[in-house]
């Protein structure tokens, strides 16, 4: 099998690996670059739990070929958070309750970030098209949408049909 | 999984590894699909040879005569995202749309798609509709082919080992002309159809259907063209009984199988069912 020089950017710090040609994504960025936040869920791009940044567009790490990100850069959970001061959304997460188990957490942040920065005011039914693919196993998905209403600054007031399940009481 | 992966800079050098690798080689666009089969063990290459790296082939422009031309690199987002599609026909970004997650969207290709001959999936039956076809080079050329007659099979195409599709040409469409994808999706919004229907329908000047092209997806081994349907609706008024008559027909059109969406016969009917809904839709 064919080996391969990889260089991208992780969350902004340089990266170069020799890789096999058939690694995916999310074995490189978890194995090779111990960044375990993104986690592994379905393998077969359907739960959401891989979702990481590739030069800005939302993808799944279980289905991209590592040899794909050459020459571009990621974003995974770690990358959000800034000298330890957490984004709008990250903290909003926490107020809201957007998550109970967490195991799908990084990648519905992800998700989210990447939702926001296309449609920085989302309403409800755009959230729920956007997170569809996002997974919660909990079912913790009022939270989620609150969070990310709050962060888009419509103050977590969401219309309250939520992506589905139990509405929980606020938090806030 | 284990492969030689290739990044060819340009079309005539992909064609010469695929014409090098005969049968073992494997053309890669976004990814989506091949990794999947890859990994399930259906597809075992020895080579694989990505287009990732040859400029050009992503573009998406309407044609001088009002057409549309879509890279067969671009992604599903793209399109999407594309006011030249969206000018084009709504219902075309519509079926784009339509496909899976925002996730798969990003990664999944135009040309890849229509390679993978998946019998579910949302645009063929819209390009089919709006009659496309696809520009295909190989060593001994270019060609052309439709969309309608692309898939032979459940995941099988015409095309052979050395042939690279680079562009779906769409032609302009004519005044009049309704376009509509409806997709039936009884359990969840990423799932693929049940049934989903693609249309386009055009009214003469005295309210008669000059022109009608139904397709049909997820409901046989390839795309179905409801071609008996169409004979029943054109040179007629579209009246609510004269669309549920013709729609009726579809039943016997189809081939689906029976699966977790649903037996042969329920598909059978949400055939005839979305059919008519597609048709009223269009006539309304």
């Amino acid at each position: 099998m064919s080996t391969h020089r990889l260089r991208f950017t992780l969350n902004g710090t340089p990266r170069e690996l020799e890789i096999a040609a058939d690694r995916l994504l999310i074995d490189v960025i978890r194995d090779d670059c111990g960044a375990t936040g993104t986690k592994l869920g379905c393998g077969v791009g359907i739960c959401g739990t891989c979702s990481v940044l590739v030069d800005g567009e939302l993808v799944s790490a279980c289905l991209v070929p590592a040899v794909f990100v050459d020459g571009r850069s990621l974003t995974t959970v770690e990358g959000l958070a800034q000298d330890g001061e957490l984004t709008p959304l990250q903290d909003a997460f926490i107020r809201d309750g957007g998550f109970q188990c967490g195991i799908c957490t990084p990648g519905q942040l992800i998700a989210a970030t990447a939702l926001l920065r296309e449609h920085p005011r989302p309403d409800g039914r755009e959230i729920r098209d956007w997170m569809m693919g996002n997974l919660c196993r909990c079912t913790g998905y009022y939270g989620i949408e609150r969070a990310i209403m709050r962060a888009s600054g419509a103050g977590g007031q969401s219309d309250g049909r939520g992506l589905g399940g139990q509405r929980p009481p606020s938090l806030s | 999984m284990s492969y030689d992966y290739h990044e060819p800079h340009s079309l005539d050098d992909a064609l010469a590894l695929l014409t090098r690798f005969g049968d073992d080689g494997h053309l890669m666009a976004g990814g989506t699909a091949t990794v999947l089969l890859m990994r399930q063990g259906l597809l075992r290459p020895a080579h694989v040879v990505s287009l990732r790296t040859i400029d050009g082939l992503s573009g998406i422009a309407r044609t001088p005569q009002g057409g549309l031309r879509i890279g067969a690199m671009a992604t599903h987002r793209a399109v999407e995202r594309s006011d030249a599609a969206r000018g084009y026909s709504p219902a075309l970004v519509d079926a784009f749309a339509s496909v899976a997650t925002v996730r798969i969207r990003n990664q999944a290709t135009v040309g890849g798609n229509l390679a993978h001959a998946d019998p579910a999936q949302d645009p063929p039956p819209m390009l089919a509709a709006l009659n496309a076809t696809i520009t295909v080079r190989s060593p001994r050329g270019e060609r052309t082919e439709a969309v309608e007659t692309l898939a032979v099979d459940h995941f099988t195409t015409s095309l052979s080992h050395d042939e690279v599709i680079t562009s779906v040409l769409l032609p302009p469409i004519l005044p009049g002309t309704r376009e509509v994808y409806l997709k039936f999706l009884p359990q969840t919004a990423d799932d693929y159809a049940t049934v989903s229907v693609a249309a386009t329908l055009r009214f003469a000047d005295d309210a008669t259907v000059a022109d009608v092209r139904i397709v049909l997806g997820a409901v046989g081994p390839t795309t179905i063209r409801a071609k008996r349907v169409e004979d029943a609706l054109r040179g007629a008024r579209p009246t609510p009984e004269r669309i549920r008559d013709a729609a009726a027909l579809v039943r016997d059109e189809v081939d689906p199988l029976d699966d977790l969406r649903g037996s042969a016969d329920y598909k059978r009917e949400m055939a005839r069912v979305w059919t008519e809904r597609a048709l009223a839709a269009l006539t309304r």
